[in-house]
């Protein structure tokens, strides 16, 4: 059903159209309530423009349609770099997490992944409250069947299923896995979106109709199981960090009640179910050719290709606090539901456990992201952006992450304002966004910390002093926000001026417990804390007033001092890559009179069109020869 | 545009080789010689003609190969002509009137094969080296180099470079995924290991840069025992074969020959006596110093005055030099040392045969040694970033990781580039990762 909800819509405020009853004409329409398109519409509404989210059912808002978890490694970081942006997701977390934990502890500051297994139920009504109190953005019920094109190719709106128009000047599609979704389980099959939502046909069509290049992915999830009749005396517990770290700078502590996780495993029983039956997996009957992700393999996949293990761990993660659903992490399937349930009855803990949602594959429609700009603004066509799964990504955090780029831009542009993007030395986002539209993506796509060359430098520890004042600029980040964050920078600039100041002689460091040698050189804050020895007592003990210094800003004097010599070499990296991206590739440059490029590396350039030497750079199979015949070409035309 | 040149050496020769690369090969073929092609990578005698006036230049042997297996990877021909000049100009202008055909610029035959992935940075550096090649051993130092002997161990190495930032990576990108136990101890045993190899290659006293640059032998001796002579009667050996010109510095004279198919430079030196300021001074500080850094030194005596002559150098014998009594014809030379005599010839022979006999030994086996300053200078990054990894791994992965990194680029600047895909392809192969 259309509705609009009555306290959102303030028709003075919205270029309302006499005459044109049920007509409304906005900065920046967002397809799609999931990650993307919230964290979309929130961004673009931030910046100022007049934002409108459709989606098919507002109670759906916010929902995690996989695992009930927020962060890890690479995705923490861009939850980091999303709150960092003043955005949605890391405060919805904060306000519904049941268990936080810091990967990596131990692993050194810039491979920490904060990561908090979510209350489902609270985490939707926490996005829902953030995107009400956001002011500039309605919602609407309904279903986009169709794009509105201008005579100019642009983008002039959206239609609706039941016929209306909505009009916009941006337009930001994030249908996740809805593009003619077919969900999976054992020889059933159906289309539908996710498991009681219908898949969106007509936009796929409609897709296909301004010849954009599809693709087919899929991915799973696993059967739920009611945690009732989970036997967890026998478990290994996973408790969650203590205190919890929260993942927004906007909040203070944790108040959500923290439960742990338990750990179980799969057994050799296990994988002679799911062997004696693998002909009835839609996988290896031939009923799914979408591509999975090879980082998140269905449990027959595991059993298959390794078949010299004989067991694989399981967590079961709570869904909430209030309701008994268990996610059993680790043994997503689509085999039959007989099946499911067999196997499931062979792991430990669970021998009694029933199932109250059987686990499935889903094959969906993406978009090849190679037809996207840095902004994700679609070059097809102007005012049209992609973000989220639509664009080949998995995980809610990469299209959080998408959203919010898109957002800002979709707003930027609608106000005729140039785009921001986001370098691959300055944000995980950038790293993400670079590859997508660089190389595009044959399996839904995840962050890892491996795919960062600037790894050092984009910690999550550090997303805001990366991000916030950029954000600022763009206008995507808040009063509030900005205010914590000056503070914040202050305190880290003091402290890391004072760091230098601070030195000590070797007889010092040795008084107060450090292990360093006679050498008569005096070493300052950076080094001791580098120091194998340099634990903050014995820091404390030589320079008593570090404990008046905010623990925050005495970290990045901690990992300044970790990484020294390191850093130092990746700037010099860094500022020879800001050199290639610095020289602009002309849009219309013709690749086939480049004199020296071999025919595949036309064919490669004509495709991708990079837009500067570095994006050509990390095209797939460039060689260096053709990078120098490209900016031999590209001198001698600017000359 | 398609391009063509001489393949063969200028100037007069039985045969000359004209090679065409590009599109339009095919078409130089059928305008040439006013028939179609013949059959791929066969041998066919036509006659050529310039087709702009029709007169015949010479008849030859015409080789197609349509592309992509072929050394550039384009479409290629190649006409065996008489090696006249008229002929070989006859079908160069020839050539240069077919549209879309010109002459290829130094290395453009090569650029072309490495743009087209028939060669790798490595490959075609040996090509330029082949074709520089003076001796027997530089020859084969290039051609094993080309053939990709280089190239397969640096690559083997790169691979087992991804393997072990696979295996890290691993660690630090899936920590709650049950992998292997001991894969940090099994990867700094391999990246110990390998930096060992690296080290190994290294460490062989510059041998195949200096196999690539020529050696350098020097003589040394007091003065006026004949080493000028020495130099002139082994530049004048038939069995020494010399090819250069005289050399630049005021103080040393320098001639370049092949010695046993080892490019050798000989260089006589100012005569050592005690003279230590001065001009003559410099000059003896400049001998002694090029001794130091020389493949071989020859020491020269004279057998007539002994005594005066063999302690000014006696000092400097060791393994890497050869002793010479000079003037042999004029007094025996004490026991057990070589007698030579420029007059008479003696000796000689038997001094280039010694020479011969100490590079063989010296480079038995050097086949594969970094042959450029740049491969050497790659590998040193590559062996201090690995020896780091194995002082960090106890304190943050992140860092050995970051020199795994390191290791890579230097490697993969070498040969190619190292993608982050290949390195999840890894992970992804050997671990079973996911939850």
């Amino acid at each position: 059903m259309f509705h609009v909800k009555q306290r959102f819509d303030p028709p003075e405020r919205h270029h309302y159209i006499p005459g044109m009853a049920q007509t409304f004409v906005h900065d920046v329409i967002v397809i799609g309530g999931g990650h993307a398109g919230t964290e979309a519409a929130a961004a673009a509404a931030r910046c100022g423009a007049a934002t409108l989210l459709v989606t098919l059912r507002r109670s759906t808002i916010g929902a995690m349609s996989c695992n009930p978890a927020i962060g890890g490694l690479g995705k923490g970081h861009l939850v980091r770099e999303i709150d960092a942006l003043d955005g949605v997701m890391g405060l919805a977390i904060d306000r519904s997490g049941i268990q936080f934990r810091l990967l990596n502890a131990s692993k050194g500051p810039a491979v920490r992944g904060p990561r908090a297994q979510a209350d489902r139920s609270l985490y939707a009504q926490a996005v829902r409250e953030l995107l009400e109190k956001q002011q500039e953005l309605d919602i609407l019920e309904g279903e986009a069947s169709d794009l509105a094109i201008n005579q100019a190719g642009e983008i002039a709106g959206i239609r609706l299923a039941d016929g209306r128009l909505c009009r916009g000047r941006a337009v930001i599609l994030t249908t996740g896995t809805f593009l003619r979704g077919m969900i999976h389980i054992g020889n059933e099959r159906w289309p539908a979106g996710r498991i009681d939502d219908d898949s969106a046909v007509a936009l796929a069509t409609t897709l296909e109709r301004y010849r954009f290049s599809l693709g087919r992915l899929k991915t799973g999830t696993p059967p739920r199981v009611d945690g009732r009749t989970i036997d967890r005396a026998a478990l290994e517990v996973q408790p969650g960090d203590d205190p919890p770290q929260p993942f927004s700078w906007l909040t203070g502590t944790i108040t959500v009640p923290q439960v742990p996780c338990h750990v179980t495993a799969t057994t050799k029983a296990t994988h002679d179910v799911i062997r004696a039956n693998l002909d009835r997996a839609p996988v290896y009957s031939g009923r799914i050719d979408g591509t999975g992700p090879r980082y998140c393999p269905s449990i027959e996949d595991k059993v298959v290709r390794f078949g010299d293990r004989e067991s694989h761990r399981i967590f079961l993660e709570p869904e909430g606090l209030q309701t008994e659903t268990v996610y059993p992490n680790g043994i997503s399937t689509s085999l039959p539901r007989d099946v499911q349930e067999d196997f499931i009855a062979t792991i430990p803990g669970l021998a009694k456990a029933r199932i109250l949602r059987h686990g499935y594959a889903i094959e969906y429609d993406y978009v090849d992201p190679r037809q996207l700009d840095h902004t994700l603004q679609t070059r097809r066509i102007p005012g049209l952006f992609l973000a989220g799964q639509i664009n080949g990504t998995t995980g809610y955090e990469e299209a959080a992450g998408q959203g919010l780029v898109a957002g800002i831009n979709a707003a930027r542009c609608a106000a005729g304002l140039p785009g921001v993007r986001f370098d691959r030395a300055e944000a995980y986002l950038g790293v993400m966004i670079d590859d997508l539209v660089t190389r595009g993506t044959a399996e839904p796509y995840r962050m890892f910390t491996s795919r960062a060359e600037y790894r050092l430098v984009l910690r999550a520890d550090n997303a805001d002093l990366r991000l916030t004042a950029k954000g600022r600029e763009a206008g995507c980040v808040g009063e509030t926000r900005w205010r914590v964050f000056l503070r914040r920078r202050q305190e880290v600039g003091a402290a890391m001026t004072r760091a230098c100041a601070l030195r000590a002689s070797p007889d010092e460091a040795r008084a107060a417990g450090f292990d360093v040698n006679r050498d008569g050189r005096r070493r300052n804050l950076f080094d001791l804390a580098a120091s194998a020895s340099g634990d903050d007592r014995r820091l404390l003990a030589l320079w008593p007033e570090i404990a008046s210094w905010p623990d925050h800003a005495m970290e990045q004097v901690r990992v300044a001092g970790r990484y020294r010599g390191y850093l130092g070499r990746m700037e010099a990296d860094i500022a020879a890559f800001r050199r290639d991206e610095a020289l602009d590739l002309p849009p219309g440059l013709d690749y086939a009179c480049i004199g020296g490029l071999s025919a595949e590396m036309r064919e490669t350039m004509s495709a991708a069109r990079p837009t500067t030497l570095g994006q050509a750079a990390r095209l797939p199979g460039v060689t260096p020869a053709a990078l120098q015949a490209l900016l031999r070409h590209v001198r001698r035309d600017a000359a | 545009m398609t391009i063509f040149a001489l393949a063969t050496a200028p100037g007069r020769a039985a045969i000359a080789v004209i090679r065409v690369s590009g599109p339009a090969a095919g078409e130089t073929v059928r305008r040439l010689t006013g028939r179609d092609l013949p059959a791929a990578r066969q041998a066919v005698l036509r006659r050529l003609r310039d087709s702009r006036t029709g007169d015949v230049i010479d008849q030859s042997l015409v080789l197609w190969f349509p592309a992509p297996a072929t050394v550039t990877g384009e479409d290629v021909a190649e006409f065996h002509v008489h090696g006249g000049r008229a002929v070989v100009q006859g079908v160069l202008d020839a050539l240069a009137s077919v549209p879309g055909v010109r002459p290829a610029e130094p290395g453009e035959f090569t650029r072309r094969a490495v743009l087209n992935g028939k060669m790798d940075l490595v490959e075609a550096e040996a090509v330029a080296d082949l074709v520089a090649a003076d001796t027997s051993r530089q020859r084969h130092q290039a051609l094993d180099q080309l053939q990709g002997l280089h190239s397969a161990l640096y690559d083997g190495w790169r691979q087992r470079l991804v393997n072990a930032m696979a295996r890290l990576e691993a660690v630090i990108d899936f920590p709650d995924e049950e992998l292997p136990a001991g894969l940090l101890d099994d990867n700094r045993a391999a990246v110990t290991f390998l930096e060992e190899e690296v080290r190994a290659h290294l460490d062989d006293g510059r041998r195949g840069e200096r196999l690539r640059e020529g050696l350098s032998v020097v003589i040394l001796g007091a003065p006026n025992v004949g080493k000028s002579s020495l130099l002139n009667a082994l530049a004048g050996s038939d069995a020494a074969i010399v090819s250069a010109e005289e050399g630049t510095t005021r103080d040393t004279i320098e001639v370049t020959m092949d010695i046993a198919g080892f490019a050798v430079s000989l260089v006589d030196t100012a005569g050592l006596r005690e003279v230590p300021q001065g001009v003559e001074g410099e000059g003896i500080r400049r001998a002694l110093k090029r001794a130091e850094t020389a493949d071989l030194t020859l020491l020269v005596a004279d057998a007539s005055h002994w005594e005066e002559t063999w302690p000014r150098i006696e000092s400097h014998g060791d393994g890497n030099a050869l002793v010479v009594a000079s003037k042999a014809d004029l007094a025996c030379p004490p026991p057990g040392m070589p007698g030579l005599s420029v007059k008479t010839g003696e000796g000689i022979d038997r001094l280039i045969e010694a020479m011969a006999q100490h590079f063989r030994l010296a480079w038995r086996g050097a086949v594969l040694s970094p042959s450029r300053t740049r491969h050497r200078a790659a590998l040193l990054q590559v062996a201090d970033a690995l020896a780091r990894y194995r002082n960090l791994e106890a304190g943050d992965v992140t860092l050995a990781a970051e020199d795994l990194r390191l290791a890579t680029t230097a490697l993969g600047r070498l040969i190619g580039r190292v993608e982050v895909e290949d390195l999840l392809d890894v992970i992804f192969s050997e671990f079973c990762i996911g939850k």
